[in-house]
């Protein structure tokens, strides 16, 4: 479990796995929750450097954390997407509540 | 000369098998040499057909879920079929981000993506007596003509 979730001050990474479905969805579910609910988070990342598949499963539980954060004034972004996640992404409308970045945002390089 | 290729195959309703599923009809598929894209492509309408069978056709119960599949020229047709509970509104069940269970985080788009990614997609359900989805894809075509999603 440790090397999904990462937590660094009050950013909360989210080593997506490989394949993003329902199977693999529901463990970031329940796990980023629970850090949510235990911790101060402003901001939960969505690391993909390791995805290459994901479907609408995915976009339902970004989508979920999403409304959790967003109630407690948070925000959410997506990084290392390659195409085909962003693809998804786009085609789902996500990209309008998140902001996506292809490798890293700049002021987060230290990473 | 007939050059139909046909496969079917059947398994649980577990969600460790979506991952099956979609990995067996890609592989089926490799004979038609599709790139990459029109595989992501069909293994993103498999994955989002089976979970539909596992979540809202079986709800969670562990049943029987049957897959078929059939190539013929450069044209793959995969059938996706439970047994399961059924789909009261199938035109509803297609609208985009329409869900019947929003706390699961589902988030409504499994039917939008089947047809954003396969060339043809058509459901058939009867209630209490379960859901086919019958979907259709011509591999070779020039994907960029539809790479930005619906045609229709």
């Amino acid at each position: 479990m440790n090397e999904l979730f990462e937590v660094t001050g009050q950013v909360l990474t989210v080593s997506v796995p490989a394949e993003l479905d329902h199977h693999n969805a529901e463990k970031i579910r329940t796990g980023a929750d629970q850090i949510i609910e235990r911790r101060l988070i402003s901001k939960l990342v969505f690391d993909f450097e390791k995805t290459n598949f994901m479907d609408s499963s995915g976009i339902g539980a970004i989508m979920g954390r999403y409304k959790n954060i967003r109630l407690m004034g948070g925000t959410v972004i997506a990084v290392n997407a390659n195409q085909r996640v962003r693809k998804i992404l786009t085609l789902s409308g996500i990209y309008k509540l998140i902001e996506i970045y292809d490798g890293l945002p700049h002021e987060k390089n230290h990473i | 000369m007939s050059n139909v290729n046909k496969m079917k195959i059947e398994f649980d309703s577990r969600s460790c098998n979506e991952g099956f599923a979609r990995v067996a009809v890609a592989a089926f598929l490799t004979q038609l040499d599709p790139t990459l894209e029109e595989v992501s492509d069909v293994k993103t309408a498999v994955s989002e057909a089976v979970t539909n069978c596992i979540i809202h056709g079986y709800e969670n119960e562990v049943h029987k879920i049957i897959l078929e599949c059939r190539i013929e020229c450069n044209e793959i047709e995969i059938v996706i079929m439970d047994t399961g509970r059924g789909i009261e509104n199938i035109e509803q069940a297609m609208e985009p981000l329409f869900t019947t269970k929003p706390e699961l985080d589902r988030s409504g788009m499994g039917f939008a993506f089947m047809e954003a990614f396969m060339d043809q997609v058509k459901v058939t359900s009867k209630m209490g007596e379960g859901t086919s989805i019958y979907m259709k894809k011509i591999i070779g075509m020039d994907s960029t003509l539809t790479e930005t999603g619906k045609e229709e």
